[in-house]
């Protein structure tokens, strides 16, 4: 009677184990090898920790990863657990692509004890937290210690201010017999993070500011030197030839095919320009201009979609908060060179070289509050665009700040 | 032959030459870059000073590039024997069947063809994320299944077939499908070739659907895999020369060796259509 | 009697699956494409609401969608004049010639076989600036001062046109050289006799002929240049259209509607609108043949 029912229990026990099948999730992020191989990395633990989950990793190309996220929530395929740009929180919202965290679990205290100062306000909208960060990321100049030495520059001394970076420029370009550029002196990417630079660095040492503080209007046109920023950025193209947009297809291929002398660039590259035979470079803060210094922080972060529902949004808390854990910003500062969002453990890395001046221009910098970023940076392309090919930097200022209100107008409707 | 024929001919020689230095020389800047290092690509350079096969090793050591690559097989394959197979039936229905309606079902196909697929994508989007399609082999190749010009070059075909050779094997009992695919089939041959090739590079080299279509990588046919390599991080010039001279060999061995079908196509849908 | 009926059977057998797919595959879709072009759809939001033609008013209001209309029409002005002017010259002497003409024309052909994709992206390769570019490589060679072809708003769209008209040269090749041989050879001995000279016989004799081919050319290769797409995408920066909209045709401009924007129904009236183009261009084809065979 008892082994009956001993192989009773036995045989409902294994029914059971057999049955709780386990919850799989789906997470999505861009394609950019090291933060893939740290991912799948992380996911290994987490699995290890909760055996009764099961992630699993897709990855899209930058360029159309927007699209497949908007292509696949709605129909239902999509991920539960989604790596989104900071500055397309609110799109993704608006669009019905996230739901909020759970304010018992993700509350102010929470925030406040785990991120930034600047993350919060970043990551909300109209009153609710939609997705946490493992790393924060800002800009800094890098620049070619090889290729400052063959211009007769001290290769320990990057430009402190915007007019050295001008004259520094102008020493490292090398052109041609025909006058083509043949080594750039800085990168002049508007697609890269030039737009960034643009918006919140050089706008502001100019004397400006980008947007009303409710960030519904454009106020680079009304504040500051208005049109000077962007007649400062495009001299460098058009009078001082030390580069243009396009130049070896873009400025990361120029600098890491050491074309390009100087590049501005975020700490998410650290990682790739390690990874390039034989490109010895360094890290500097950004330059200053008018005693000001400014510098552009952003992030991204994990957001839960709407498809997460029942075990798989429970299991999908679980993993955004890992996510955000202190085990994997320090893996992700150590494989991908990003910085910890984490305030505490970013303290550990201010005397390093290369995440020093990343780390200490974050203590002065701005996260733009993005209401549809690439039409905001398309606006920015085409304003510098618009100079190259024979506008006044007057006009394609006012026609940049116009149409960039269109975009903001559009969003806040 | 006069001597103004002569010189002509020679005139005709060296232009044809010179212009034919125009048209081959992309394919040799393509082929040269495949082989080129990584430094050299970024150099002013034309010939690969110091040839090198790593690139091909990586990009075949790529899986995802051999998944691209059997995708678009896949694709091509199946869509081009169930454009044959179905085209060939319409074809031989509507030459060879006299039955109420069958006018309208000819005008009603061949109407397709004004369509421009840029119409369709949309609604083909939005059904496919109704039936669950996006992101499959299904997905990429349900539009392509049947060509309404395929139909149309068929019929054609079809017509030719002497309708006594029909009648005998029926007399011999043959079933109206076995008259279709062991009679008819085997002589409009030359037609199916064309048709097939014809598919087949159309299928190998299609892009805007796929694109829409596919949204992970491992489901991407050659192109617009292709299209990925140059996503920003990724970048490559090298491999993205290697990648395209890879996707190009094929049909390069294709087209030299239905070199005759192909021209013959060309020259048909332009005189016919 | 019973024979017929089974052989009317057998036909409808035959036909059900190919006409199912016609119908969900082509009509059904176009009609839904037409329904669409009314609505107000964006993939997210689950209710479609009717609002008659504001959304063609929106695009005609549109600066972007005027410009990508006015560049799609440049693509043809441009494109489809030098395809058939140079492909019409090549095969006048490739016929001159005997030895080798299959050869010649083979290569003439590849490009139109090659992958589109793999085509644009080497061809942006050879368009960048020095030290890279190869075509600015050999113009400083010959001392041509360096372009910027595909990032400059004057260039990028010639360019464009530069490297379609180098696919679609073989097409053109073999259908005028087809067309060429089937002009009776008595025609031009005949003419030769009457002491015309060669010019005389192309204006007079060859090209009259060749009416039908070139009316077909000239619709086919609009109809391609009107859908123009693949190249635009890989090769403009980001696969924008760019710089500023300047290489941006009426298909870029869709897709981005309805697959980064996901503004289906918007997106469906600028397909509508591309439809009525190339319907227009196709009815004045038939148009101008029948006029021909009436005559």
């Amino acid at each position: 009677m008892k082994r009956t029912l001993l192989v009773l229990v036995l045989c409902v026990a294994l029914l059971a184990t057999l049955s709780f099948a386990k919850t799989k999730i789906v997470y999505w992020q861009y394609y950019y090898e090291t933060k893939i191989k740290t991912v799948d990395q992380v996911i290994e633990e987490f699995e290890r920790l909760n055996p009764d989950i099961e992630v699993e990793h897709v990855n899209f190309p930058y360029e159309n990863y927007n699209q497949k996220v908007a292509a696949s929530v709605p129909a239902g395929i999509g991920p539960d657990v989604v790596n989104l740009f900071y500055g397309w929180i609110p799109k993704y919202v608006t669009s019905g692509y996230l739901q909020p965290l759970p304010e018992d679990e993700f509350s102010k205290a929470y925030f406040a004890e785990n991120f930034f100062p600047f993350v919060g306000p970043g990551v909300n909208f109209e009153g609710k937290s939609y997705a946490l960060p493992i790393a924060v990321r800002s800009l800094s100049l890098i620049w070619n210690k090889d290729l400052f030495k063959a211009a007769g520059l001290d290769p320990e001394k990057p430009p402190l201010t915007l007019n050295e970076l001008v004259a520094y420029a102008k020493k490292l370009t090398v052109y041609d017999r025909a006058g083509n550029i043949v080594q750039a002196g800085l990168t002049m990417q508007p697609s890269g993070q030039g737009h960034q630079w643009i918006r919140e660095v050089l706008i502001r040492q100019f004397g400006g500011v980008p947007y009303s503080s409710d960030n519904k209007m454009v106020m680079y046109d009304k504040t500051g030197a208005g049109a000077d920023v962007l007649k400062f950025y495009t001299d460098l193209i058009v009078e001082d030839k030390i580069s243009y947009p396009g130049f070896m297809n873009d400025d990361v291929t120029a600098f890491s095919s050491q074309k390009a002398a100087m590049t501005i660039d975020g700490s998410f590259r650290i990682g790739t320009l390690r990874n390039v035979k034989g490109l010895n470079f360094a890290f500097a803060e950004l330059p200053s201009h008018n005693g000001v210094k400014s510098n552009f922080a952003s992030f991204w972060a994990n957001g839960i979609t709407k498809n997460a529902t029942g075990d798989r949004l429970v299991a999908a808390i679980k993993f955004v908060k890992f996510l955000s854990s202190e085990y994997v910003m320090d893996l992700w500062l150590k494989n991908v060179g990003e910085l910890p969002a984490n305030p505490a453990l970013a303290a550990n890395y201010y005397d390093d070289p290369t995440y020093g001046p990343f780390l200490k221009g974050l203590e002065y910098a701005h996260a733009t509050f993005f209401v549809d970023e690439t039409a905001q940076r398309q606006v920015i392309m085409d304003a510098v665009d618009k100079v190259i090919n024979g506008y006044s930097p007057e006009t394609a200022w006012k026609e940049m700040a116009s149409e960039e209100q269109v975009v903001l107008d559009k969003f806040w409707k | 032959m006069t001597r103004s024929d002569r010189s002509v001919r020679i005139l005709s020689y060296t232009i044809l030459s010179v212009l034919i230095v125009v048209m081959i020389f992309p394919f040799l800047w393509m082929a040269f870059s495949s082989f080129k290092s990584t430094a050299e690509i970024y150099s002013q350079s034309y010939f690969p000073e110091n040839p090198i096969i790593d690139n091909y090793q990586e990009i075949f050591n790529s899986s995802l590039f051999l998944r691209w690559l059997m995708n678009s097989a896949i694709i091509a394959i199946v869509t081009t024997i169930s454009v044959l197979f179905f085209d060939s039936l319409v074809g031989f229905t509507l030459a060879k069947y006299q039955f109420p309606g069958k006018k309208i079902i000819f005008a009603l196909i061949i109407s397709t063809l004004m369509i421009p697929t840029e119409m369709l994508v949309i609604p083909w989007y939005i059904m496919s994320s109704r039936f669950g399609w996006l992101d499959s082999y299904w997905g990429i190749m349900f539009p392509g299944m049947m060509s309404a010009f395929g139909v149309f070059l068929m019929r054609q075909f079809m017509d030719s077939v002497p309708d006594d050779l029909l009648d005998a094997a029926r007399i011999d009992g043959m079933s109206e499908f076995g008259i279709f695919v062991k009679i008819t089939l085997p002589l409009v041959k030359p037609a199916l070739a064309t048709l097939a090739i014809f598919n087949f590079i159309g299928d190998w080299n299609a892009f805007l659907w796929p694109l829409i279509v596919s949204s992970t990588p491992k489901m991407y046919t050659l192109p617009v895999g292709l299209a990925y390599f140059s996503s920003e991080n990724l970048m490559r010039w090298e491999m993205i020369m290697t990648g395209s001279t890879v996707s190009t060999i094929p049909l390069i061995i294709v087209f030299l060796i239905f070199q005759k079908h192909i021209v013959k196509g060309i020259a048909l849908t332009g005189l016919k259509g | 009697m019973k024979l017929r009926q089974k052989k009317t059977m057998t036909a409808y057998l035959f036909l059900i699956v190919p006409l199912i797919f016609f119908i969900f595959v082509r009509f059904f879709p176009t009609i839904y494409a037409f329904w669409l072009s009314f609505t107000d759809w964006n993939i997210i939001s689950p209710k479609m609401n009717f609002v008659g033609f504001d959304n063609f008013r929106a695009l005609f209001a549109d600066s972007v969608f005027m410009k990508s209309l006015w560049n799609t029409f440049k693509y043809v002005l441009y494109g489809v004049p030098l395809v058939l002017v140079l492909s019409f010259a090549i095969s006048l002497l490739l016929n001159n010639i005997r030895k080798g003409q299959a050869f010649y024309r083979l290569i003439y052909v590849m490009p139109y076989i090659t992958p589109l994709v793999a085509v644009s992206w080497v061809w942006r390769w050879m368009y960048q600036r020095p030290p890279v570019g190869v075509i600015n490589n050999l113009f400083s060679f010959v001392g041509i001062p360096t372009q910027r072809f595909l990032f400059s708003m004057d260039q990028a769209l010639i360019a464009i046109v530069v490297t379609t008209v180098w696919v679609n040269l073989g097409y053109c090749i073999v259908i005028f050289l087809a067309g060429l041989q089937t002009i009776p050879k008595e025609y031009l001995e005949a003419s030769k006799i009457d002491g015309a000279n060669r010019w005389q016989v192309l204006t007079k004799i060859t090209v009259p002929l060749l009416n039908p081919v070139i009316l077909f050319l000239v619709v086919t290769q609009s109809i391609l240049f009107l859908r123009i797409f693949t190249q635009v995408y890989n090769m403009t920066d980001q696969g924008s259209g760019g710089p500023l909209n300047s290489t941006k045709p009426l298909v870029l401009y869709i897709y981005q509607k309805a697959f980064l924007s996901f503004e289906m129904g918007s997106a469906s009236s600028a397909t509508v609108v591309l439809f009525g183009i190339i319907l227009l261009i196709t009815l004045l084809q038939f148009r101008l043949l029948k006029r021909r065979v009436q005559y």
